[in-house]
């Protein structure tokens, strides 16, 4: 019979791996995507969830039915603003779900999308995320068959969330997941990181840097495909949104026990990237990416892959940025510009900006 | 950025150390005061790559870091008051108080906000008539003239419902109070660029001449890290003690004057606690007379607050350059960045925070693992 997990949290008893006794409440560092909210997962969800939980759950389940394996994934988007330069709250609704489908190498076949609306919302500001919505999905070619509407009280949400729910169909063949992480594996990433959170951060705080940073808002699907098409190993796929490169990369080595060894020379960042983060002590290696993705191939299939992501428009940029080591097993280590090592660890929470 | 990605150069930076090598014929301990001096050495692995006879030492200037408990304590209280809304750079959010952090208080129903610019908060005040705001006024001369000017156009512009928590540090006091120490182990101090590019160079002739000691202003990339190194070690070498410029390009030795008036209309000099030190004489800011009516200490009467340090955190001794982060036994155990028992662990500047980050490889397995 499972434990009576009605009662208080007893914080005190979660040592392992690292306690959530320093936050007996919901913070802000638990939706950053970092380590927080994998704590929130592993310590409270699943145990809450008992017998009821698929051990593993990640951004994509698979399922078997019949002789189809089908990837089935779920996402709530909260962003504020909800319109920002290159995209809004619609977009990433429709693109996130579709990506997260992607990086379990499945085509996207059908989005479920259900609004919780705040009362006093604009009807017009609705409409326009709506429409953002279907023109992505046109785009994505996939198809909304279901939904719900909720409206909450005046001053119980922030006008508008929206959760999408995604169903799609893994080829034969396909065995895309973090456990199959190896030491030899070439890591790529599709091309310049840091996009979509500097674009949201520089107009939710008014900053200007001199150039417009546009979200890189996209749906994956067509890259992979094209990436499948090779006929190459792909080991992992991993879309680095919240917490970034860094968290992403970070979540492989953990899963897979094994070493991430990245030169920090060849990670494709922008200028305005670069500058912008310099500017507000950021790193871009945790900025938030919507329409990235992170490879692990096998090595004797990078050059294949690298070469259909550069003739693909979404991976024009793509570029190797390190390899996989039995070394470090779980940690991520950078060779720096100088030729230094450091460490790029799993954020705790959310990234802040500096003082000076 | 156009004169950043020049100063990164790896080619020239090889040259550097190759000068600073044959420069270096013993051991000579240098201290980087700035945080973000101590960042950057640690993030490009600048003090992997000198030779074994130069010893960075980390010091004091982590603004975050010498923020003292009670005053934290003080935020804390102030921003859980109904009514306020708490104005704070970034990295104060996640430092710990005797019992929480403004993270705690957000979630617990304050009103706690990230701004960038003390105006931005003076705007709040202004768009919020019926609140009192407050800014968390902290840091050293780098951020203290965006914090006078905002006190002095709060005063100008009449608004009364805004108001600073001080606590301000200079830089000088600490270099003195430092060399003082009778542990102290430093030969030569590369002074923070952009303190200097607010106050000038002329506060650091007398330090020089009094402890023999030489100190040359240094940037933050890392060119200007290597250079200001060579620089020292060629002084120490020749047994020179004197005062350069090695940040021309953002410093002249009278600062920048405009900054500095406004720094005397709005503070005066006061006896100020860093945290993990003590109380060091007039090393630090406060309100002068003339603005007390915009201090938050006197606003929300909390003068008496009790705090209690942790007893096992070495974070003085880190500050002082007298220990590493991880010769203290509760580096990586039960002090980390999610539960930091010191600000030095908790800051994006601090050392601590730093090799717990960057460097865990290069330290003993029991810590680098923990």
């Amino acid at each position: 019979m499972r434990e009576d997990v009605s009662g208080p949290v007893d914080l005190a008893n979660w040592v392992c791996p690292m306690p959530l006794r320093d936050s007996p409440t919901i913070v802000m560092g638990h939706g950053g995507g970092g380590a927080m909210s994998g704590e929130l997962v592993e310590h409270l969800f699943v145990p809450a969830f008992g017998a009821a939980a698929e051990a593993g759950m990640g951004d994509a389940a698979v399922l078997t039915v019949g002789s189809s394996r089908l990837a089935f994934s779920t996402d709530s988007f909260v962003v504020k603003p909800m319109v920002f330069p290159g995209g809004s709250i619609g977009e990433l609704a429709i693109n996130g779900t579709v990506n997260d489908l992607a990086m379990a190498g499945a085509r996207p076949l059908a989005l479920s999308t259900a609004f919780i609306l705040e009362e006093g919302t604009a009807l017009a500001e609705i409409a326009q995320i709506a429409a953002a919505m279907g023109t992505a999905a046109l785009g994505a070619g996939v198809t909304l068959v279901t939904g719900d509407t909720k409206v909450v009280d005046a001053g119980h949400g922030d006008r508008v969330y929206i959760n999408t729910t995604g169903i799609g169909v893994i080829d034969e063949g396909v065995d895309i997941r973090p456990q199959r992480a190896s030491a030899g594996d070439v890591v790529i990433v599709s091309g310049d990181i840091g996009l979509h959170g500097v674009a949201v951060l520089s107009c939710r705080e008014g900053l200007e840097f001199g150039t417009t940073v546009c979200s890189d808002t996209a749906p994956l699907h067509g890259l992979v495909a094209a990436m499948l098409a090779t006929g190459a190993d792909l080991h992992v796929l991993r879309d680095p949104t919240r917490g970034g490169l860094a968290a992403s990369l970070n979540e492989i080595a953990r899963t897979a026990k094994v070493g991430v060894a990245l030169v920090e020379n060849d990670l494709p960042i922008p200028a305005e990237i670069r500058d912008a983060c310099g500017l507000l002590g950021l790193d871009p290696m945790y900025v938030a990416n919507e329409g990235k993705l992170v490879a692990f191939v096998a090595p004797e299939d990078a050059d294949r892959v690298l070469a259909a992501m550069h003739s693909h428009p979404l991976g024009t940029r793509a570029a190797a940025i390190g390899v996989c080591v039995p070394e470090h097993p779980g940690m991520v280590v950078a060779k720096t510009a100088l030729g230094g090592t450091r460490v790029v660890d799993l954020p705790a929470g959310e990234q802040l900006p500096r003082i000076c | 950025m156009k004169y950043l990605d020049e100063f990164s150069n790896p080619q020239l930076a090889g040259v550097l150390l190759e000068r600073i090598r044959e420069s270096a014929t013993r051991r000579w301990a240098i201290m980087e005061v700035c945080g973000g001096q101590t960042h950057s050495i640690i993030r490009h692995g600048i003090d992997q790559l000198l030779p074994e006879t130069i010893e960075m030492i980390h010091g004091p200037g982590c603004p975050v870091c010498v923020t003292p408990l009670g005053m934290i304590d003080k935020a804390l209280d102030i921003a859980s008051q109904p009514g306020v809304i708490f104005c704070s750079f970034g990295d104060m959010l996640r430092v710990p108080g005797s019992s929480k952090d403004l993270f705690r208080v957000k979630s617990e129903g304050g009103d706690v906000r990230v701004v960038y610019s003390p105006l931005d908060a003076l705007e709040l005040a202004q768009a919020n008539p019926d609140r009192q705001v407050v800014f968390f006024g902290i840091g050293f001369e780098t951020t203290a003239p965006a914090n006078a000017m905002t006190v002095y156009q709060a005063k100008r512009l009449g608004i009364k419902n805004f108001s600073l928590l001080v606590s301000h540090v200079l830089v000088p006091p600490a270099i003195a109070a430092i060399m003082e120490s009778p542990d102290c182990r430093v030969q030569a101090f590369l002074a923070a660029g952009h303190v200097c590019t607010v106050m000038g160079t002329r506060e650091y002739p007398p330090l020089a001449e009094k402890y023999e000691v030489p100190v040359v202003v240094t940037g933050f990339e890392p060119l200007d890290i290597l250079e200001g190194i060579r620089r020292t070690v060629i002084q120490l070498e020749s047994g020179r003690h004197e005062v350069e410029n090695a940040y021309p390009r953002a410093v002249a030795e009278a600062g920048n004057p405009v900054a500095k008036q406004m720094l005397e209309d709005v503070f005066e000099v006061t006896d100020r606690a860093w945290r993990g030190i003590g109380v060091i004489p007039r090393s630090g800011w406060r309100l002068s007379d003339r603005y007390r009516e915009f201090d938050a200490e006197q606003r929300f009467a909390v003068g008496d607050l009790q705090t209690a340090e942790s007893s096992i955190c070495r974070s003085g001794e880190v500050l002082q350059g007298l220990i590493k982060p991880h010769e203290c036994a509760a580096f990586g155990k039960q002090c980390t960045p999610r539960n930091p028992l010191g600000a030095t662990m908790v800051s994006s500047e601090g050392a601590c925070a730093a090799y717990y980050l960057y460097r865990r490889l290069d330290l003993p397995a029991e810590v680098a693992h923990a």
